[in-house]
């Protein structure tokens, strides 16, 4: 954990790698993500400073997009597909099994921080569905057995 | 020995890079000497991960892999069991007509001597000797037309850029594929992201603009890492920057990642998401083609209309527009998806049949099980009915039937399909998604959810209501998010009203 000076300190670094670029805020706020796994509350005043942007429009841009995070996500992330492609192949029973599996409804965090569950629309695996991304990880053609096998691989259970 | 083996998104969701780490460990225990490409996909998403080993004859398919398929690689090739035979024979390759996706799956995607070894940079190279009108008119000529879904002619739009009088202008290529159903344009430029590149950089010359960017959304990781590397590889060979080709013509562009929202596959939220404000709807006019990007005259194009701009120029615009069908010139990569059997991208001239692309490309269901719905378009296009299946693929042909093509996705539902549940979740999808800005589609999704939730509870007195609320949703939207929301909900309420009424039965 970097404490605010550091932050601070790195929030700079970022803004500096930047300098100059058309439309910058969104390119930032993924860096500063990429750094801290989410943007922290600390370097909105920062960000809003070098754009010569008020603290709400930052804080307006950051929470417009379901992307930024205002607060870490578990150490694992778990993205199942909810679009139709997915659900015409049982995306909403699979999405369901996981859901009892890791005791975790959409956009929570379990309590011990170790896995967030969140519903993304489209992969562009729609002709392999259910699909999801685990960690940055593709997964397609998805069934309980597959989710399963997902959730032991990192550690977290799955169905008895 | 020569291994294809696609870095797809597709293909390594279904275990590619497994695969390719199994074949280079089967080689090695061997003591063979294997070349493997990672490719892009040919499209037959049934047979991913679909690996296709280099003989004299040609390339020969095997799939869909498992670990336990690798060593067969290595023996007898005809003997194995997932042996496809040539893989251009088969039938899903034969019938196409590959104009935009020529190269993807045959070439390695990052290497510029084999793009320009399959007519890579022949579009640029002609440009090159013609000035800015005579390219704007070719465009014109090929009938050319968006296929990010409003069909608007590529041309028409060029000229207003290239026209217009600015200190800059910009090209911005549109990869916010957010549509469900669709992957054609993550699926080209995980392929062949140069021809992209030379499509846009065409653009550029064209409408006198000289910085490009391409906004891909995040969903798509490997897009942006190909992209990304193919622009740096273009830049490095002068292909893009202060003097393109040696043309004294300057074009660079910038690979941008979008933020999960949906509406920014709209080009005025896009415009402001890369302008790094909140992706919310701007109002037109003023059109984007004259106060765009940072308020300068900027073209909005989707992948998929750009990529299809070299083969314009290196094949000449009366040869594109010699495909299709009424207004609908040249091909379309028609994506393939949801429950079906053999699902993908088949790029074919505009006109077949929808039956004909569900029953015989597609080849019926996964399930086995009847079909009961297409969905064509994505989340804001209708469902289709079987009794529909005669409507040819056009832009006019399907807007004449209630519908849009889109960015010509379609989903395949069998009879397990509840129209109700649909017609909810394109109200529920649309209220996450709205950008907020408007009313009919900001409150009119939340109310859409909760009218039809009425209905699901048996209260036919709602079902009037749901199409008060689609008429107002529909013309009083300020983009196509509110505006077409409408479709799936509708036609699904038209075409399967035993949906809707069938819970109020139950409680009787």
């Amino acid at each position: 954990m970097l404490d605010s000076a550091n932050t601070a300190q790195r929030v700079e670094e970022i803004l500096n790698d930047h300098k100059g670029m058309e439309g910058a805020l969104l390119p930032i706020l993924h860096a500063v993500q990429a750094e801290f796994g989410h943007v922290p509350q600390e370097s909105l005043p920062i960000i809003a400073k070098a754009l010569n942007l008020s603290r709400a429009e930052v804080h307006g841009v950051m929470s417009f997009y379901h992307d930024f995070r205002a607060a870490p996500a578990g150490r694992h992330v778990v993205k199942l597909c909810r679009a139709e492609s997915c659900q015409s192949m049982g995306a909403d029973r699979v999405a369901g099994h996981a859901r009892q599996a890791l005791g975790l409804d959409w956009h929570e965090t379990s309590a011990d921080g170790r896995v967030t569950l969140e519903p993304v629309f489209c992969l562009g695996l729609c002709a392999c569905g259910p699909a999801a991304i685990v960690d940055g990880k593709l997964h397609g053609r998805l069934d309980e057995a597959k989710v399963d096998a997902i959730l032991r691989d990192l550690d977290l259970g799955g169905a008895k | 020995m020569k291994i294809y083996l696609p870095l797809d998104s597709a293909a390594v969701a279904l275990g590619a890079d497994e695969i390719a780490e199994a074949i280079r460990a089967e080689a090695a225990a061997r003591g063979v000497t294997v070349e493997l490409i990672r490719n892009g996909s040919r499209g037959m998403v049934w047979l991913e991960p679909m690996a296709e080993v280099d003989t004299p004859e040609g390339r020969l398919a095997f799939g869909p892999m498992n670990l336990a398929d690798v060593p067969g690689l290595f023996g007898d090739l005809a003997a194995h069991p997932k042996a496809h035979g040539l893989t251009a024979a088969l039938p899903w390759m034969v019938a196409q007509t590959r104009l935009t996706f020529a190269r993807v799956g045959l070439i390695d995607p990052l290497s510029l001597a084999d793009y320009r070894a399959h007519g890579g940079y022949a579009g640029l190279t002609r440009t090159l000797t013609m000035d800015a009108p005579a390219m704007v008119a070719e465009v014109t000529a090929s009938g050319l037309r968006g296929r990010g879904g409003a069909g608007f002619p590529t041309g028409i739009k060029w000229k207003t850029v290239s026209e217009a009088k600015a200190d800059r202008k910009y090209i911005v290529c549109n990869a916010d594929e957010g549509d469900s159903a669709t992957f054609a344009d993550r699926m080209l430029m995980e392929g062949d992201p140069f021809t992209l590149i030379e499509g846009m950089t065409i653009a550029g010359l064209a409408c006198g603009a000289t910085k490009g960017f391409v906004y891909i959304r995040s969903e798509y990781p490997i897009a942006i890492d190909i992209m990304t590397k193919a622009v740096a590889l273009a830049r490095a060979e002068g292909l893009l920057g202060a003097s393109v080709m040696g043309s004294g013509k300057a074009f660079d562009m910038e690979i941008r990642t979008g933020a999960g929202a949906y509406v920014c596959g709209e080009e005025t939220s896009l415009l402001n998401s890369l302008e790094g404000k909140r992706g919310t709807v701007r109002a037109k006019p003023p059109l984007p083609a004259l106060e765009g990007f940072l308020g300068k005259p900027t073209v909005v194009n989707n992948v998929i209309s750009l990529a299809s701009i070299p083969v314009i120029f290196e094949k000449g615009a009366e040869f594109y527009k010699g495909f299709g069908l009424g207004r609908s010139r040249g091909t379309i990569p028609l994506q393939i998806a949801g429950n079906v059997k053999h699902g993908g991208l088949y790029e074919i001239a505009f006109g077949l049949t929808l039956g004909e692309i569900v029953e015989k490309i597609a080849g019926g269901t996964a399930s086995g099980r009847p079909v009961k719905a297409v969905q064509v378009g994505g989340p804001l296009g209708a469902y289709f009915p079987r009794a529909l299946f005669d409507t040819p693929f056009g832009y006019e042909e399907f807007a004449g039937k209630d519908g849009l093509i889109g960015h010509a996705g379609l989903t395949v539902f069998d009879d397990g399909a509840d129209m109700l549940k649909m017609a909810r979740f394109a109200m529920e999808f649309c209220a996450i998604e709205s950008c907020g800005k408007c009313t009919p589609c900001r409150i009119g999704a939340v109310r859409g959810v909760e009218t039809v939730d009425r209905i699901a509870r048996g209260d036919a007195a709602a079902i009037p209501l749901l199409t008060d609320l689609c008429a107002t949703m529909k013309a009083g939207s300020l983009c196509a998010l509110g505006g077409f929301t409408p479709y799936p909900v509708l036609s699904a309420l038209t075409h399967f009203p035993d949906d809707f009424h069938a819970q109020k039965e139950a409680a009787e």
